[in-house]
């Protein structure tokens, strides 16, 4: 069947898949010439105590509220905002420029908070710089 | 040459970067046992204290910050501004209370904005206590949060796990026995303001004397209905010592015995063209 969805559509949702290959590129097999080699001792316990906490931080809080959510409304009331949340996420510039995620922001009500992801290392800051066609490469997952 | 890098996939994520911590463990091992120490972060081992009395809450703070055995800054200000009717005294790592306490004044900014009302004592602690419940402790800021609002005078505490305790009379940091010792025997429901203050100095000059980490001179902080008192600094430490002379030289003083200009040449050797690959 013809895929008639645009191609906006079928950019790459990259959540990373754990567990299964760390270094993993294309296939799932370890890409040493993009991530280097592998060690399984770097890969086995993360090196610092909040690593893991603060990489899901977001994905474990937004579970959390919507159980609750769906437990005190029903089942419409997460349903309809995660649909919200997955229009607005798609909003978004090409990959290796930096989107305002405005709309994202206000869903969210983080558009009124500062926290040490607003003050500490921002990507536009940064010292180092994709190769743009790569990086598309990469997001449309034809790399 | 090309600056852009082929294996960055996609963009760093903001926040806290824990790339470093595998490269420091590794470091700690081969280093440590005495051979070369790890540089310590600065940290106010502080004496902090605060009482509520009749009209609103006095804070106090000493004014020595330490990098281990040195002193690192003989007149900290370790009472840091929240709000306008929120004031908060930090201990532990110093670039933590510091920024930990600026981005609460900043959210606290915000929703005053937003709302046109002066934040609540019990806003801020509770945004605190978010913040540092979700870093385990690994931010080291020990707060003593006082303020005045329309539900009264308040004081909290709280802790870098996130505890909060709400008392009349606090002490925090390193010299907080010396300072809790001062406190329980001269604290009484609805003090005076002066009564308050000598309360509160006593307090933070037992912390000074007692502890090492604490010196140097004592910061007041008054908070009231009408408004705040800064009193920086409130008494001066009698220790201070007299710089002996002056360490800056005037323009002139090293005589200049010869002038040789030589200009250098430089000689284009190469030069290369290489087009960008816009295909």
């Amino acid at each position: 069947m013809q895929n008639t969805r645009g191609l906006r559509s079928q950019l790459k949702d990259s959540v990373p898949v754990t567990g299964l290959c760390p270094q993993a590129g294309t296939y799932g097999v370890p890409d040493t010439l993009r991530r280097g080699f592998s060690s399984v001792k770097n890969e086995l316990l993360p090196s610092h105590p909040l690593e893991l906490s603060e990489k899901n931080f977001r994905l474990n809080q937004d579970k959390m509220n919507f159980s609750t959510l769906r437990n005190i409304q029903g089942l419409h009331a997460p349903l309809k905002l995660q649909m919200e949340y997955r229009a607005a996420r798609q909003i978004q510039r090409l990959p290796f420029l930096q989107s305002s995620n405005l709309a994202l922001d206000t869903l969210r009500g983080s558009d009124d908070t500062i926290g040490f992801e607003d003050v500490l290392n921002d990507p536009e800051l940064s010292e180092m710089m994709g190769d743009p066609h790569v990086m598309v490469e990469y997001k449309l997952g034809v790399l | 040459v090309d600056m852009a890098l082929s294996n960055v996939l996609e963009l760093p994520a903001s926040g806290f970067n824990f790339e470093n911590s595998a490269r420091n463990a590794v470091l700690e091992d081969v280093l440590g046992d005495g051979k070369t120490k790890t540089p310590k972060p600065m940290k106010t081992g502080t004496t902090i204290a605060g009482v509520v009395y009749k009209d609103g809450v006095v804070l106090g703070a000493d004014t020595r910050a330490t990098s281990s055995e040195v002193v690192a800054d003989k007149m900290c200000a370790k009472i840091h501004y929240i709000a306008p009717n929120i004031y908060c005294c930090g201990a532990g790592t110093a670039a933590d209370t510091e920024k930990t306490t600026d981005l609460l004044s900043s959210n606290l900014t915000i929703f005053s904005m937003n709302s046109s009302r002066n934040p609540r004592v019990i806003m801020a602690v509770s945004i605190l206590q978010d913040m540092l419940f979700r870093y385990h402790g690994q931010i080291g800021a020990f707060l003593i949060l006082g303020g005045v609002d329309f539900t009264g005078s308040h004081l909290y505490s709280v802790g870098p796990y996130g505890s909060v305790n709400e008392v009349p009379y606090l002490a925090m940091g390193s010299g907080d026995h010396a300072a809790m010792g001062i406190l329980e025997d001269g604290f009484k429901p609805r003090l005076e303001l002066d009564e308050a203050k000598t309360l509160v100095c006593s307090a933070i000059h037992a912390g000074i004397m007692s502890d090492l980490g604490s010196g140097s001179n004592v910061d007041l902080c008054v908070i009231t209905r009408q408004g705040v008192d800064y009193i920086r600094p409130y008494q001066e430490s009698e220790f201070k010592d007299q710089r002996q002379g002056r360490y800056k030289y005037k323009p002139g003083t090293t005589p200049i015995l010869r002038e040789n200009v030589e200009p250098v040449e430089v000689e284009v050797m190469q030069e290369t063209v290489q087009k960008m690959d816009t295909a």
